[in-house]
């Protein structure tokens, strides 16, 4: 870990003023992620900007009938609140999959949405990795190496990291907004589809946030109602990142919502395979993953989404 | 003392305290955290520094230099030491395969290369992240399967050949050919490597966490070049170890050269992630076992043979050498390739050899059963044997692994299972039974121990064994007290000192078998000083009971003879050439029954049952802890770990606790352990014999059959991951 200095914002826009001005501040909220980054050498802020002291931490309805999200609910918290349990299961049942109870106790909303990869070659400073060090080269995709967690589709020659995050992949579901302000104290809504971006030849660019842009909340829009459903597989059964999982709304008509995590740099989920969702699991997941270039160690993955998306459908 | 005939009737026979069931005495302070670990040993010695490992980032080569100016610079810093330094250091021991630190040349990834010593955690660690490295790489080897390919029919050096395998496997009406393969695994141990050291007046001490005192004391001085009876180590409470902390590791040679450099008490303390490549690990294997039967079941072929990967020089993963004796058969053959990687150093992982060689040979068995349409219990007991296979004059000391298979299936209701694979569902789960057999040796080592009867009539117990999370303190306590004829809370149990006499310590289980004897021999010792207080000859004429000696009529407390100062007495039990004219093991059978997701391939365990025959067992409370934490590292053998190699770069890829997956509780169902009241006169004084690694054995092959018994997919590829049967389910 690097020294730096510190200090405590208590004005969202003033603290995006701040980070914009410091080069090479961080904002840090639940620090789940950002001190295991900062001790290894992965992240190396010279200077943190408390956000703990914002407030930003209530749940409250919006005007259109959907739900607002302090950037700082913690995700204890979100999962536990009723109007979440009730009108948005699914997002309750990410949320619960993910972690330890300690994590989620700590960890934030906005934190979640921005927390790093966990490929085994971004999180080992000596190796090669584009996320890590832009231009050193994808110690994932180099000959004889470990890939078998990583992503199948949405990756570039350049990266095949998965964004790790449950709660995510249930807001993409949800259609979710995210809420911004930016250094000069604009704010900005930027739809969650378009927050977490592709790598492409640019994986060290995950988001759409510009530099000192902070996150104030996440709006979902009003309940779609229907069946809520998230399954995420993985080798242990509890405490550990998805192989794939799969949120899934599901209407009385039979038509609904996919998103997958575990395969992918962001959230995954296309209007098109949600359309196929009456048609089944595989018409489903042929239009989700098209396009797909797994590795042979993960190419599991394209079969485990069908059949796990399959046994949801049959289970309802 | 020496044991050099088998244990005839004694006090045990008759015990009061040993084998009661007995919460162990050190779990208060472990449960309030005031048992302290070896990095927390705050009060030892004054002014501690904190050094931080620099390690190599290549697998293979050499370092042309080493740029520790920015570092020197940074905040806190005191000093830093380099392998280029100190130069090649002599080999700590010959135990050890992989050099520990010093000189130019890279052997394997994570290699120690430096230390930087600060005032903080976070200023050493900040510090050694500036210093840069040069290298020149070479090209190492790590590809398994490729040595497999090359070696596999080269049979010209066997282990061992018992009658004609060839001939007799060509004859055998019914036969298996197959292969099976087990990654590398790490320990994992909750406690990772830490050292204390402090030189003072040219002698070292090491506080540190360590399972062999002895040979750590020695291997320290023999790599630094120092007098022996100059080291003292000191390793009381130690957070697991399964064989990672049998050997002297980096991190107690980095803070010896740290704190001699700095001229302070340095410790030093493994980071998570350089645990996995720095240190040791249990070999990947690939295995091919061939067996031939009768149609009746009986077994007239069997050869079992693998290859492993080791570090050059080392020993690798001796996954055949259980199946020498396990199982009946005349025609037997056995071979045992090493390919030599540059890897991390290959060494002893809990059950070391039988771990991973059971999780092949039980799923053949499994297979070979189903080709006979028996029942794999049955199959196993017919092929039970109660001698030596491979020397028939050579009988087992005390075998019951058939009253292991009956007893268990019994109370697991394994008569009720589907023998049909596939056929059996509960909801969206594939239900499935699986059993295998364990086989484990039962070793013991010499061991020694001190006794001071004090004053106030109470006893302490020193001696350098290690309790390593086992229950070493407790089942001493018993020995002593039941020898002594004193309630267990007037005894004082020392362990892990280098001060203490030296002990068997704790590794292959043979810590508990050793360690109780050793206890036992300074306590007869004891015995045979109050007796010449008495004035007599006989001390087996004293009667040893209620915290007092008995003789005829006259009866004294224990107390007085002590009133005038402590009586000290010591003996070390030495295990004669004897016990090695019998087949000295344990055995256990293994029973599980699992769920399959049809869908997703996920496992979930339902219920596990051991039934562990392992003499007597010294205290039911911690010998089951023993047993279902092996049952557990089962779990994860069969479901999840795997240390990956990356075959490119030459590491283990998976070099966290993130990547490196053990089973958490919810992986974890209901265990059951049944243990046979069985006594082996032949393994002690007390009739016991080990039972921590006997617990892993056999326990993954058994998923992997219940798995198979469930799914109708047979998967000989460990870890048995949803990705390897997934695309054979049956459509949901």
């Amino acid at each position: 870990m690097r020294q730096f200095s510190f200090e405590r914002a208590s004005d969202a826009a003033q603290a995006a003023a701040r980070a914009a001005e410091v080069e090479g501040a961080k904002f840090i909220a639940g620090g789940t992620n950002l001190l295991d980054l900062m001790k290894l050498e992965i992240e190396t802020p010279v200077h943190l900007i408390d956000v703990n002291g914002l407030g930003l931490d209530e749940i409250s309805a919006t005007e259109d009938g959907g739900l607002r999200i302090g950037a700082l609910v913690r995700n204890t918290d979100l999962a536990a609140h009723e109007t979440v349990r009730r009108d948005y299961g699914v997002l309750s049942r990410a949320l619960l999959a993910g972690a330890s109870g300690q994590l989620r106790n700590k960890a934030t909303t906005a934190g979640n949405l921005l927390q790093r990869t966990r490929c085994p070659y971004f999180y080992d400073t000596a190796q090669p990795c584009n996320k890590r060090e832009p231009g050193s080269g994808c110690g994932a995709l180099s000959e004889g190496a470990f890939s078998r967690q990583l992503g199948v589709v949405g990756t570039s020659d350049s990266c095949i990291a998965t964004h790790p995050s449950d709660m995510a992949v249930a807001m993409r579901a949800l259609d979710a907004t995210v809420e911004t302000i930016t250094p000069v104290g604009m704010t900005r809504q930027i739809p969650l589809a378009e927050f977490h971006q592709l790598p492409g030849d640019t994986p060290e660019q995950e988001n759409a946030l510009m530099p000192g842009e902070i996150i104030t909340a996440v709006t979902l829009p009003a309940p779609v109602g229907g069946t809520h459903a998230y399954h995420k597989v993985r080798d242990r059964a509890s405490y550990a990142f998805a192989l794939v999982s799969v949120a899934l709304i599901r209407q009385p008509d039979g038509s609904g919502r996919v998103a997958l995590g575990g395969v992918a740099p962001k959230p995954w989920r296309s209007d098109e395979a949600d359309a196929e969702l009456p048609n089944g699991a595989r018409a489903v997941m042929s239009r989700l993953l098209d396009g797909a270039r797994p590795t042979e160690e993960n190419a599991f993955k394209i079969t485990l989404a069908e059949r796990t998306l399959a046994a949801m459908l049959a289970e309802e | 003392m020496e044991f050099n005939q088998p244990a005839g009737d004694n006090m045990f026979d008759d015990s009061k305290v040993v084998g009661k069931p007995t919460h162990r005495i050190d779990g208060p302070l472990k449960v309030s955290g005031q048992a302290p670990y070896a990095y927390e040993r705050h009060d030892v010695a004054e002014g501690q520094l904190v050094g931080y490992p620099v390690v190599s980032t290549i697998a293979q080569g050499r370092i042309t230099n080493m740029d520790t100016d920015a570092a020197l610079n940074a905040p806190g810093v005191i000093d830093i030491v380099t392998a280029l330094e100190t130069g090649e250091m002599p080999m700590p021991s010959d135990m050890n395969a992989a050099p520990l630190f010093g000189g130019a040349e890279v052997a394997h990834y994570h290699q120690a290369i430096g230390v930087v010593v600060a005032e903080t955690l976070e200023q050493a660690r900040a510090a050694a992240a500036l210093i840069k490295v040069d290298y020149e790489e070479t090209k190492g080897s790590y590809d398994l399967e490729a040595a497999w390919q090359e070696m596999r029919e080269d049979r010209s050096d066997p282990v061992s050949r018992v009658g004609d395998f060839e001939s007799a496997f060509e004859a055998a009406e019914v036969t298996l050919d197959q292969e099976y393969r087990t990654p590398s695994q790490s320990h994992a141990m909750m406690e990772p490597h830490a050292t204390i050291a402090q030189w003072q007046d040219g002698k070292l001490t090491i506080w540190t966490s360590n399972q062999m005192i002895e040979w750590n004391r020695q291997a320290l001085a023999t790599t630094l070049e120092i007098d022996p009876d100059d080291v003292r180590v000191d390793s009381p409470y130690i957070g697991g170890g399964f064989g990672s902390k049998l050997f002297l590791r980096a991190e107690a040679v980095l803070a010896a050269l740290g704190a001699r450099k700095a001229g302070r008490p340095v410790k030093v303390m493994l980071p998570r992630p350089m645990v996995m490549n720095n240190t040791t690990h249990r070999a990947s294997t690939i295995q091919r076992i061939r067996i031939g039967a009768q149609a009746d079941g009986k077994i007239t072929a069997i050869a079992h043979e693998a290859i492993s990967h080791t570090f050059p020089g080392g020993a690798g993963e001796n996954a055949v050498d259980q199946t020498r004796r396990f199982y009946a058969g005349d025609n037997r053959l056995i071979v045992k390739h090493l390919a030599e990687m540059h890897l991390p150093e290959a060494n002893a992982m809990r059950a070391p050899g039988e771990a991973a060689g059971l999780m092949a040979l039980e799923i053949a068995m499994d297979e070979m059963a189903e080709k006979l349409g028996m029942d794999p219990v049955e199959f196993r007991a017919i092929n039970d044997t109660q001698v030596d296979p491979e020397d028939p004059d050579k009988p087992f000391s005390d075998r019951h692994f058939v009253e292991c298979l009956n007893r268990g299936a019994e109370a697991f209701g394994w008569g009720d299972r589907n023998t049909t694979p596939g056929q059996r569902r509960d909801g969206n789960w594939l239900i499935g039974h699986g059993i295998a057999g364990a086989y484990r040796g039962g070793p013991a080592m010499d061991s020694g121990a001190r006794v001071r009867l004090q004053p106030g009539g109470t006893l302490i117990v020193e001696t350098d064994m290690t309790d390593i999370g086992t229950g070493s303190y407790t089942i001493i306590a018993q020995t002593a007290a039941e020898t002594m004829g004193l309630p267990l809370d007037a005894v004082e149990v020392r362990l892990g000192d280098s001060d203490y006499p030296v002990s068997a310590g704790s590794g292959g289980q043979w810590g508990a078998a050793s360690a109780t004897a050793g206890t036992y021999a300074a306590c007869l010792a004891l015995r045979g000083e109050i007796a010449k207080k008495i004035g007599t000859n006989d001390p087996e004429s004293l009667t040893f009971e209620n915290a007092s000696v008995r003789t005829g009529e006259k009866q004294m407390t224990l107390a007085s003879f002590a009133a005038d100062g402590e009586i000290v007495a010591e003996d070390t039990m030495e295990f004669g050439d004897f016990r090695g004219e019998e087949v000295v093991s344990t055995f256990a059978a293994h029973f599980v029954e699992v769920g399959v997701h049809v869908g997703t391939g996920e496992i979930r365990l339902r219920r596990m049952l051991a039934a562990c025959d392992a003499g007597r067992i010294l205290n039911p409370i911690t010998a089951r802890s023993q047993v279902i934490g092996g049952m557990v590292m089962g779990v994860g053998a069969a479901m999840m770990e795997d240390l990956a190699i990356d075959k490119g770069r030459g590491f283990f890829a998976t070099h966290d606790l993130a990547s490196y997956e053990v089973p958490v509780h919810m992986d974890i169902p209901e265990q059951e352990v049944i243990f046979l009241d069985t006594l082996d006169p032949q393994s002690s004084p007390l009739k016991a014999k080990g039972v921590g690694e006997l617990g892993l054995c056999g326990v993954a092959a058994a998923i992997a059959n219940a798995v198979y018994n469930a799914t109708g997919v047979r998967v000989r590829d460990y870890p048995v991951t949803l990705d390897k049967y997934l695309d054979q389910l049956p459509a949901a």
